[in-house]
């Protein structure tokens, strides 16, 4: 029998396999390390938070949700030179809000998810603007036409990665 | 009990968020240089950086294959353009050679100490942060090739870096455009000083120039040693945009010479030494030897002429003789001296020989006693190259000297 996590709520719940569970999130933080040295535009992506609302609409537990961002989070600080938490808080809350949304809406659809997607890069960007602000003191420009341009590229790649968490997710 | 079960969701997110954030103050509160590092950062740096790695090594097999050979297109006519090339820069290395040793025999009077790079290990970039907020790359040697924190990282086209983290088999560096990364820098032609910084956009600037000061655009941008990591002198960049900055301070903006973004292959600075600059050791007589061989040949001379020109002359092709034999026969040494003499009557190559003659034998004794005993003849001679070709006399300099 698979161990999964799953909600258990009574709208349409999926889980993913263990070796899905550990491999995608760290594809992403491979990916997202990777691309940029040869893709110097893909630093505007964020591949991980993709995965994480990914993960966190399809499960539609907002437990599963928090702890997975935690944990994507924590492994993108790990690769950067800043303290640890940063991304952890950001994605923690990105997928305890986006799994607890995932229960109230239909997320299935290619429009409501790239409106959601934007929805939650912005939140992302938010907390993580607050938090490097607040409490490690990094200087941090804030400029709105960079930020709507990276949403909306990040929502467009977001279907796709949906589209592809589709494929390896399974009805409980 | 059933407030518990109700509000468990929120409660879990309140946990979690109030365990990180008390990281975080931990973390901030410490100063992170002197800690070791954290094991989460090793195992995600564990986890990411092999499939990197061979990632890296299959493009670059699969690139050297294709480029070494299947795609040759041009390569005769590059190799034509190449070579000559090499004709020009080898006629631009004599004029650069001369005037190396002209700076070094001055240099030794002051008793400078220099520092170079004297042991470089070259690594490949294999993986990036993978944010826009933290600007730095990993390379593929790590502490068992020697790399450790703080050395310097750079390209041929300038500086890139300083190793920031050092694990097993890789190392992080931190970029220069980092907000964290801190240059010492100076600009060349005014001699300005100040420090090097990256802003959250990602671009350079140089601080802590004051805003009463001329900085053309386009001038270059080097190291100047300030900050114990990078050597003075390597290039950083050139001058973009000067504007009034905050306070009495102007906001340069700072094109990095080196493509920050398109990094592949860099060279971590392993060893850099500092040593007294050592006048006329090779180079004026590898000019001198170069100018002798393009002049029509001296026929040579009876021995006791050349035995009673030699005692004043002949010292620095004595030095030449010793860096360089194959270009010091018998013939040459003799007629070392007459060349130079000859080509003093030339102001664009004189003074590099000529004036080593006096300066190198006087800073040979003792350098920072010389510079202050036989400062002020040698001064006199190095800007005029006819009087120091006159004056082939090294012995009343060292005489001069208290010592």
């Amino acid at each position: 029998m698979a161990i999964t996590y799953t909600s258990g709520e009574q709208v349409e719940v999926y889980r993913f396999s263990i070796p899905a569970t550990i491999l995608i999130p760290l594809t992403a933080v491979f990916l997202q390390a990777w691309l940029p040295l040869r893709f110097p535009f893909f630093t505007i992506f964020d591949l991980p938070l993709l995965v994480t609302i990914g993960f966190a609409t399809a499960r539609r537990s907002p437990l599963a949700g928090l702890l997975t961002g935690s944990v994507i989070g924590i492994l993108q600080d790990a690769l950067t030179h800043h303290p640890i938490g940063l991304y952890g808080i950001s994605k923690t809350v990105v997928g305890f809000g986006a799994s607890s949304l995932g229960i109230k809406l239909d997320v299935e659809h290619a429009g409501a998810r790239f409106l959601l997607t934007i929805v939650f890069y912005a939140v992302h960007e938010v907390v993580y603007f607050m938090i490097s602000r607040g409490l490690v003191g990094l200087r941090m420009a804030w400029t709105w036409p960079h930020e709507l341009l990276s949403g909306v590229a990040n929502a467009l790649l977001g279907v796709l990665v949906f589209m592809l968490l589709d494929r390896v997710k399974q009805r409980t | 009990m059933d407030v518990l079960g109700r509000y468990r969701n929120l409660i879990v997110l309140v946990g979690v968020l109030f365990a990180q954030v008390l990281g975080l103050a931990v973390q901030v509160r410490r100063t992170t240089d002197s800690e070791p590092t954290r094991l989460i950062r090793i195992w995600a740096v564990g986890a990411v950086t092999p499939l990197e790695k061979v990632l890296v090594w299959v493009q670059t097999s699969t690139g050297s294959v294709w480029h070494n050979y299947f795609y040759l297109r041009g390569v005769r006519a590059e190799n034509r353009n190449l070579k000559q090339q090499i004709e020009r820069m080898s006629l631009e290395q004599v004029r650069m050679s001369q005037d190396a040793d002209q700076a070094r025999r001055l240099q030794a009077l002051l008793a400078f100490k220099e520092q170079f790079i004297s042991r470089t290990m070259a690594a490949q970039v294999i993986g990036s942060s993978g944010s826009e907020l933290s600007r730095s790359v990993y390379i593929d040697k790590g502490e068992s090739d020697g790399i450790k924190p703080d050395m310097a990282v750079i390209t041929a086209e300038g500086i890139v870096g300083k190793v920031l983290r050092v694990y097993r088999s890789t190392s992080q560096v931190l970029l220069i455009d980092d907000q964290t990364s801190g240059v010492g820098a100076i600009l060349d032609k005014t001699r300005l000083q100040g420090i090097l910084r990256g802003t959250p956009a990602g671009e350079v600037v140089l601080e802590k120039v004051m805003s009463d000061e001329a900085v053309p655009a386009g001038e270059m941008v080097l190291t100047s040693g300030g900050d114990g990591i990078f050597p003075k002198g390597l290039l950083v960049g050139r001058v973009t945009k000067v504007a009034p900055g905050n306070e009495l301070f102007l906001n340069i903006r700072v094109r990095p010479a080196a493509d920050l973004s398109k990094l592949e292959e860099v060279l971590v600075v392993t060893r850099i030494d500092e040593r007294q600059a050592q006048p006329d050791q090779a180079g004026a007589a590898r000019a001198v030897d170069i100018l002798a061989e393009r002049l029509p040949t001296v026929p040579s001379k009876p021995e006791n002429a050349v035995k009673a020109d030699t005692p004043g002359a002949v010292a620095p092709s004595n030095t030449s003789s010793d860096a360089k034999p194959k270009a010091v026969s018998p013939e040459a040494s003799a007629g070392g001296a007459p060349a130079a003499r000859k080509t003093a009557s030339s102001p664009s190559s004189s003074s590099g020989s000529a004036s080593g003659t006096s300066l190198g034998t006087s800073a040979g004794t003792s350098s920072g006693n010389a510079a202050t005993a036989t400062g002020t003849p040698a001064m006199k001679v190095s800007p005029k190259p006819v009087k120091a070709a006159e004056t082939p006399k090294p012995q009343p300099a060292v005489e001069d000297s208290p010592h």
